[in-house]
């Protein structure tokens, strides 16, 4: 077997004459387009626009808590900024992240398509997104919004008084915005496939995201009628929530954590499939256990929905029932497991080269795992109720969210770059920007781990002071990570202009949308592709670069 | 608009030069994958409607065994024969809307248009009888967080002179009424949304859209429709029915 | 999985074989006069004291005309097995929300351990 890497002389590439980003000008063919890879741009922009906001939130919450006592932000003012570090990052940050800008551009080629099958659907999912996320920066304009992220009934039905219902509506549209998406994907997997597209030679990143997609159309439904209920109960007064009237609030969060736990691997699936096709193409080996990893996919969709309750330990559920999702918890860590062990054994005897999305990859499985691990930490029972809303919770979801899921959305950007703009990024500062990224975070959460488990809580804006060391040590390590964040804002943009043009496939990679040239016409395909081989097959790639006469453009 | 009416030109394959109408959007091989896929994704968004009504059938259960004397007060002040009529309605405007739907499937503009108009009547009057029910229920004071009193609960209505509840569950009829309210008016806004839908697709069919093969619109419209007459089939016995003799 | 897939047939041969089944009129009048029937058997026997089984009938009667219309107006009967599953996926993530929530109100009065 031939895994000698020859990576393509990028020299001679140059940018081909047609493609989808000068097919038409000017801001009305963007604004109007029914182009999945278009389409992929606009979400592009616009989550990285939250993401810096949903960042900037963040810096503010890691200066108050440089200090012990609560003297940069009021306590009140905390509130509103940790709750709107929490909505913008998750519902206009991590939901949409990598499938509505990595899977809108490549799904539809990776199955073969011209398109997804809703062009319009897709267009109006960003068009939601968009009146969500004005929705949203309004709420911060006008004062905010102190529920934190989960809206917890009483608290927002009764006790405050601020821009609750237009936050919530704002996360009821973004979840519409989900629902398109994931709709659009799912049918556009069973309907559109090239010919010879059989299921199991889809790239795993395609059946990453039918699990995920399957989520969000189950999931985020219950989301929307949860917040109805909780906007009816604040405008009208109806007591489905509220104990006064006989509700019972632990509803509500049955109701918001039957969403909000599979939303957890609606913002992770996706992001192990960009981790299956780097490690795959950097190691220049089919993934170990192809079959495995796609099931696993679909087993971590449907546990997820029986998992929810571990959320509320100590909210009053049943002690019975507390056990039940305490064990089914543990089985989430079987399917992740398949993964993280698949992963690793892909590396096994592989040619593994170590470019800027592979950097990425490697921190995204050794920040998952712990992260994952902590999390079966927390499932159990025990432990839960001595760490639940401390800073282990908190270090625990960030380090799966922004150590797992932040990091495979940076190295797919990187991966997909050259495909989406036709030129690649500076490898040499991409390369230290990952480094940056990955020392930044465990500087910013590691110590998070411990104070937690000392006892910290979390959603405070003061401590106690002998907590202040690992706090400095978190907040140093988030200006770190800031840095790391900001690098690639920069120099993928410079890229833009001055990037090295990327050819057709800089990667020597086997999926279909690397055979297709940089960046892809707007219908993708000059004629429809017949698929006869396996997903990652090398030999197939070699066997196709010796037939065909080099054409360049 | 679309970008890629250049793209379309240079796409079509050889193998369906015989069938490409003008409603067969460039990105499908052939009608018959444009239709499927449309149902599919139709499908696909009725499940989320599921969910949707789910999560608000879950608290109607778990409320119900909570607060059974409530709930059971607060059916017995409906009208059943509005509800009733309602049912019957709803049940015949989806008959209407299968014929419209073989209609277009028969190519038929005259009947498909005459069904159309069927269905959008019995829709309005499924809602003018919802409208009659709402109203009767402000004027007797069962609106939770507007105008709720527990009076009638506690001191026995007419019709059911011995539904005497103590103070405390006969505030819980809030719960019963809340939800009802809930899951009545989701219900009467996807009637709403379903009637603007079906005029919309009327004028279209006025104009003979539906009924030269591209039957996808109001096949999927159709689904829709059945969808919510199914939604209401279980809100009659939930809300109307199973307390009566309680 | 779906073998018979049309996009994977590049023949021209076969327009009307994925043609949509065609359910006639009297089908449609047959399920309508059940529906219209059964709704009125349940308003009917709600008058009638059955003690918990009035419930029982009423939710029976009420799957009952759910499955004649998603069967025969929804034409699932006549649907590929993709449809089919797509409709027993909704309902059995339903029954997920409502059996696990159950676990906890059904036994939130058993007290501790």
């Amino acid at each position: 077997m031939s895994t000698i890497v020859t990576l393509p002389d990028q020299s001679t590439a140059q940018l081909p004459k047609v493609s989808y980003l000068n097919q038409e000008y000017g801001l009305k063919s963007w604004l109007l387009t029914g182009d999945h890879k278009r389409i992929a741009m606009l979400y592009l922009i616009s989550i990285t626009f939250f993401f810096f906001i949903g960042g900037a939130m963040a810096a503010l919450i890691r200066m108050e808590l440089l200090t012990p006592v609560s003297d940069l932000l009021a306590a009140d003012t905390y509130n509103k900024v940790f709750t709107a570090h929490g909505i913008i990052m998750v519902f206009f940050f991590l939901v949409p992240s990598v499938p509505a800008t990595i899977g809108n551009f490549c799904i539809p080629i990776m199955v073969g398509a011209k398109d997804l099958a809703f062009p319009k659907i897709n267009l109006l999912s960003w068009y939601i997104y968009i009146a969500a996320g004005i929705m949203m920066i309004c709420v911060l304009v006008f004062g905010g919004v102190d529920t934190g992220w989960t809206f917890t009934t009483p608290l927002s039905t009764h006790y405050l008084n601020t821009n609750v219902v237009t936050a919530g509506l704002a996360v009821f549209l973004a979840g519409f915005s989900s629902i398109f998406t994931g709709l659009n994907f799912i049918v556009t997997i069973h309907r559109m496939r090239a010919p010879g597209m059989t299921w199991f030679r889809l790239p795993l990143f395609v059946w990453s995201h039918y699990a995920a997609s399957i989520l969000m159309v189950l999931g985020t439904p219950v989301l929307a009628i949860t917040l109805v209920l909780v906007v009816l109960e604040r405008t009208i007064g109806i007591g489905v929530f509220d104990p006064t009237k006989g509700g019972d609030p632990l509803l509500f969060q049955h109701l918001f954590w039957f969403y909000s736990h599979p939303a957890v691997y609606i913002m992770i699936l996706p992001g192990m499939g960009v981790i299956s096709e780097v490690m795959s193409t950097f190691s220049r080996k089919r993934v170990f256990g192809y079959t495995a990893v796609a099931f696993s996919s679909v087993a971590i969709a449907v546990f997820g929905f029986f998992v929810w309750a571990h959320h509320m330990f100590i909210m009053g559920i049943s002690n019975y029932s507390a056990l039940v999702f305490s064990l089914l918890t543990m089985l989430v860590a079987v399917p992740s497991a398949i993964k993280i062990f698949n992963w690793s054994a892909t590396l096994y005897k592989g040619s593994i080269t170590f470019e800027t999305p592979m950097l990425y990859a490697f921190g995204f499985i050794g920040l998952f795992t712990i992260g994952g691990l902590t999390g079966v930490f927390l499932g159990s029972m025990g432990m839960d109720i001595h760490l639940t809303e401390t800073y282990f919770i908190v270090a625990h979801f960030h380090f799966v969210m922004v150590g797992g899921m932040l990091m495979a959305y940076l190295s797919g950007v990187h991966f997909w770059w050259p495909k989406m703009t036709g030129r690649m990024y500076p490898e040499g500062v991409s390369k230290l920007a990952a480094v940056i990224t990955f020392v930044g975070f465990i500087l910013t959460f590691f110590p998070q781990f411990i104070l937690g488990y000392l006892g910290m809580p979390r959603r405070y804006a003061a401590y106690p002071p002998e907590f202040q060391v690992l706090n400095v040590f978190s907040s140093a390590g988030a200006s770190v990570l800031g840095v790391g964040y900001l690098l690639p804002l920069l120099y993928l943009t410079w890229s833009l202009k001055y990037g090295k043009i990327a050819g057709a496939n800089p990667w020597q990679a086997t999926g279909l949308e690397w055979q297709i040239q940089s960046p892809p016409l707007t219908e993708n395909f000059a004629e429809t592709p017949i698929v006869t081989h396996e997903a990652y097959d090398y030999e197939w790639l070699e066997s196709k670069k010796a037939r065909e006469v080099p054409t360049v453009g | 608009m679309d970008s890629h009416t250049v793209a379309a030109q240079t796409a079509i394959t050889p193998h369906d030069e015989q069938a490409h109408p003008p409603f067969l959007r460039h990105h499908f091989a052939n009608v018959a994958q444009q239709r499927e896929t449309a149902t599919f994704g139709m499908w696909l968004f009725l499940l989320t409607e599921i969910m949707f009504f789910g999560g608000m059938f879950c608290a109607y259960l778990i409320y119900r065994n909570w607060y059974y004397p409530a709930f059971v007060a607060g059916s017995h002040t409906l009208h059943i024969w509005a509800g009733t009529l309602n049912t019957t309605l709803l049940i015949i405007s989806s008959f209407t809307m299968a014929m419209a739907v073989h209609a277009a499937e028969t190519r038929q503009r005259k009947p498909l248009l005459r069904w159309m108009v069927l269905t959008m009547i019995l829709g309005i009057g499924f809602l003018c009888v919802k409208a009659y029910e709402w109203h009767d229920e402000w004027v007797e004071h069962h609106v939770p967080g507007l105008n709720f009193s527990p009076a009638e609960f506690q001191n026995g209505s007419k019709a059911y002179p011995d539904d005497k509840l103590p103070l405390d569950m006969a505030e819980k009829a809030q719960v019963y009424f809340s939800l009802y309210f809930a899951m009545t008016g989701m219900h009467a806004l996807h009637m709403i949304i379903g009637v603007s839908l079906l005029a919309f697709l009327f004028v279209k069919a006025w104009g003979g859209a539906y009924t030269t093969g591209h039957v996808a619109p109001i096949e999927n419209f159709g689904l829709y429709w059945h969808f919510v007459d199914i939604v209401w089939i279980f809100l009659y016995p939930l809300l109307y029915l199973i307390s009566r003799h309680q | 999985m779906e073998h018979h897939e049309h996009h994977l047939h590049l023949t021209a041969s076969e327009p009307t074989h994925h043609e949509e089944h065609i359910v006639s009129p009297t089908v449609y009048l047959i399920i309508g006069t059940c529906l219209l029937i059964l709704t009125a058997s349940t308003a009917a026997i709600s008058y009638v004291d059955l003690g918990v089984f009035n419930a029982v009938v009423a939710l029976a009667i009420a799957c009952l005309k759910g499955s004649l219309v998603v069967l025969f107006f929804m034409h699932i009967k006549y649907s590929s097995k993709l449809t089919k599953l797509t409709v027993a996926a909704g309902f059995f993530t339903f029954l997920v929300l409502l059996t696990m929530t159950m676990t906890d109100y059904l036994s939130r009065a058993w007290g501790r351990w």
